[in-house]
């Protein structure tokens, strides 16, 4: 019910002021022609939101990431406007948006820079709608360089994370995967990624990734410091895929080297597979 | 003159060369210090909760009412979990201490099960009061372990970290007081996994894990072949395939083959050649193509797996890469357990990888009986505060890893998207999750 009255106040607010409105928006293109769907991330997305927020469809940050809140309010507008109700954005969802609203591109994309708390609602004059993000308050910085990106594309200012984990906790993983098998194959990066996953699941290990990865004398790069040099792209990608499901260590707990391994016990397990230098095992 | 100028140059340098090492071992000695109590800690920590543990299941072995009992229950989940966490603190990684650990959890998942049950309408079975007294039985018999190597620690003054040098050089791990007190408790602990399957209480079922693969055994060239034709036809003299140990859930053959910048890697069911986990790797270019078109190559992928149904549930782009996860449905209802992942690289759409590992350890063709309550009753058991937008039939495991059928309504709150999953025979909500949001970059530049 909000929605619809909101809806339709945007539409009022939009034949009394179009003009005023039009005057700052400058003429854009609208979508690059792909087909946005629910986990897309860029531009497009942000245009989208925007666009939506125009309408009064997305009440979210304008945060160039298509999660649920864009997706429901898609299937709202597609329902508002007698389009086919699947939370795809096609080339009709595409015009019909274009027609409805405007998108200031500009406006939107110097708020995303500046770091601004900002919305994009239609009838309401652009000054009301931003005020200084919290991070920027406490360290202003020289912004000589956003001249020279203005043409680049808007990087969007969240992104996709697996359910259940943080950046942080990727980046944890990361280090301990990077410690510990930075000279392995991909595969073995994944695999190592994947014990520390399955340890957290296991009854006899602590249930959190940081509880298993400092868990004393459970990894030797974490015992002698190697976890905190800076890890590579790989070893982060690795650490998604295991987040992910991939686990070709074939549900291990334990692996070791056999060249380096000293303990009598880690030989008795019953051994899955090697993976490069790791012997990967129950 | 210069002769005394030497002097005085050495000795303020040789005072000064001691005062430094002296420093720095005090440095070192502190950090060692700290460790150890930071050990000792755990270890006291440990053996004070193993007692109170012990108690607390004495008592409510004792218990009469209900009501005092489900309190009772939920005080040693609570107590089981911080025993628990002070293992995980102690450098007993290398030791054989994982039947110890597996019993602290059964513990807990004992405690947790009966303490969130209605005590009223559902009393404690036979079984689950043998299962008690079995689990007072053995805390007794740690606790009083643990308290022998307390004492022993405590009169000559034994410390941590000679157990962590023991293990690190690995010689004489038997001379170690402290080791020998944990592998007898461990020990101890033997003839405990029996009577504990018998109550059906299973922390951990790989038996149950990869009924229902069809198919019949194949050999290592149908393997290389079978292989060869999930790694882009790659020629199957490049190919290593190798067979899994005694240590595998389930038999595979690994083949795997490097070119120039590009690794494969493929596991494969030794019964019935099913690809479990694929994995290609290699440099990936900036993204050209959308999500959606590389969607629709992720769909013509699984097709190559030949099940019946599959459907397309969730979709995310993570920088250069598409993933999507698959649910394998059977008349509309679909199984939240049998899932397949597949990664896309957005520069060209070749696709990077597949996980079916889920979908074939838990598929099975068990028959679905028919919901028993209707749409419109499940829905008056969700919470009036959400609005529905979805909903669906749907499978699950449900926090004692049982399968259920469930209706599965996606409701927003706020700017909060939920997925709510009600029973369909009894109406029970059996889970909520909170779907999860968009996390904002923190090292955005501003």
């Amino acid at each position: 019910m909000i929605k619809k009255t909101m809806v339709v106040s945007m539409g009022m607010a939009l034949l009394l002021f179009p003009l005023s409105e039009l005057t700052y928006v400058k003429p854009v293109q609208g979508f690059s022609n792909q087909v946005i769907q629910q986990g897309a991330t860029g531009d497009d997305v942000i245009e989208l939101q925007s666009r939506l927020q125009y309408l009064g469809f997305y009440n979210g940050k304008i945060d160039g990431v298509f999660g649920w809140g864009t997706y429901w309010a898609v299937r709202n507008f597609q329902y508002e406007f007698g389009l086919e109700i699947d939370g795809l954005v096609g080339d009709e969802v595409k015009n019909k948006l274009n027609k409805a609203s405007n998108y200031d591109e500009g406006y939107v994309k110097e708020q995303i820079k500046k770091g601004n708390e900002f919305t994009h609602y239609g009838g309401t004059p652009k000054s009301q709608q931003t005020k200084p993000g919290k991070q920027q308050k406490q360290q202003p910085k020289s912004n000589q360089n956003e001249q020279a990106n203005q043409q680049q594309k808007q990087e969007p200012t969240a992104v996709n994370v697996p359910s259940g984990y943080s950046q942080n906790d990727i980046q944890l993983m990361a280090n301990a995967v990077y410690g510990e098998a930075r000279g392995e194959p991909y595969v073995g990066q994944v695999a190592v990624a994947a014990v520390i996953l399955n340890r957290v699941k296991s009854a006899s290990f602590p249930n959190s990734a940081s509880g298993v990865i400092f868990e004393p004398r459970a990894f030797t790069a974490v015992a002698d410091g190697q976890i905190w040099l800076e890890p590579n792209d790989q070893a982060k990608e690795a650490v998604m895929d295991a987040i992910n499901g991939w686990d070709p260590s074939g549900q291990a707990l334990y692996y070791f080297n056999p060249e380096t391994a000293t303990s009598d016990w880690i030989w008795s397990r019953p051994q899955i597979k090697q993976i490069g230098k790791h012997i990967f095992c129950k | 003159m210069g002769r005394w100028i030497a002097i005085i140059v050495l000795s303020v340098a040789t005072i000064g060369a001691g005062v430094w090492g002296y420093k720095e071992n005090q440095d070192k000695n502190a950090v060692l210090i700290q460790a150890e109590n930071s050990y000792q800690r755990a270890f006291h920590d440990l053996t004070y909760n193993i007692d109170l543990l012990h108690d607390k299941i004495g008592s409510s072995l004792a218990m009469n009412s209900r009501k005092s009992l489900s309190p009772q229950l939920a005080e040693i989940w609570k107590i089981s979990s911080e025993a628990s966490t002070d293992v995980g603190q102690l450098p007993l990684t290398l030791l054989p201490f994982n039947k110890t650990e597996e019993f602290l959890y059964d513990i807990g998942e004992f405690a947790y099960r009966t303490a969130v049950r209605d005590l009223e309408k559902k009393p404690l079975s036979s079984d689950e009061v043998k299962l008690l007294e079995e689990l007072h039985k053995k805390s007794g018999e740690i606790e009083s372990e643990l308290r022998k190597v307390q004492n022993v620690v405590l009169k000559d003054n034994l410390r941590w970290m000679d157990v962590e040098l023991a293990l690190a050089t690995n010689d004489e791990v038997g001379d170690n007081t402290i080791v020998n007190g944990f592998k007898t408790v461990e020990k101890s602990m033997e003839g405990y996994e029996e009577s504990v399957t018998q109550t059906g209480l299973d922390s951990s079922g790989p038996e149950k894990s990869y009924q229902q693969l069809q198919g019949k055994k194949i050999n290592e060239s149908q393997a290389k072949k079978a292989a060869s034709q999930w790694l882009e036809k790659v020629s199957t003299d490049k190919l290593t395939v190798t067979k899994s140990g005694k240590g595998a859930d389930v038999p595979t053959y690994t083949a795997s083959f490097q070119d120039d910048g590009k690794n494969g890697y493929i596991d494969l069911t030794e019964k019935g050649g099913h690809p479990l986990t694929i994995m290609i790797s290699r440099e990936v270019g900036e993204p050209k193509i959308s999500l959606h078109e590389a969607s629709e190559k992720a769909k013509e992928y699984v097709k190559g797996l030949e099940i019946s149904n599959l459907e397309l549930v969730e979709s995310n782009q993570y920088d250069k890469m598409g993933v999507f996860r698959f649910l394998y449905t059977k008349n509309d209802v679909r199984f939240f357990t049998d899932s397949i992942v597949v990664k896309v690289a957005l520069d060209n759409g070749e696709v990077l990888g597949m996980s079916s590992r889920d979908y074939y350890d838990h598929h099975s063709d068990m028959e679905l009986n028919d919901p028993e309550i209707s749409l419109e009753e499940a829905r008056d058991k969700v919470n009036p505060n959400v609005d529905i937008q979805e909903n669906h039939l749907s499978v699950i495991e449900n926090d004692v890893n049982e399968q259920v059928l469930c209706y599965e309504f996606l409701a927003t709150m706020e700017n909060t998207t939920y997925r709510i999953f009600i029973n369909a025979s009894n109406g029970q909500e059996e889970k909520v999750e909170t779907l999860k949001k968009a996390e904002m970059k923190f090292n955005q530049e501003i």
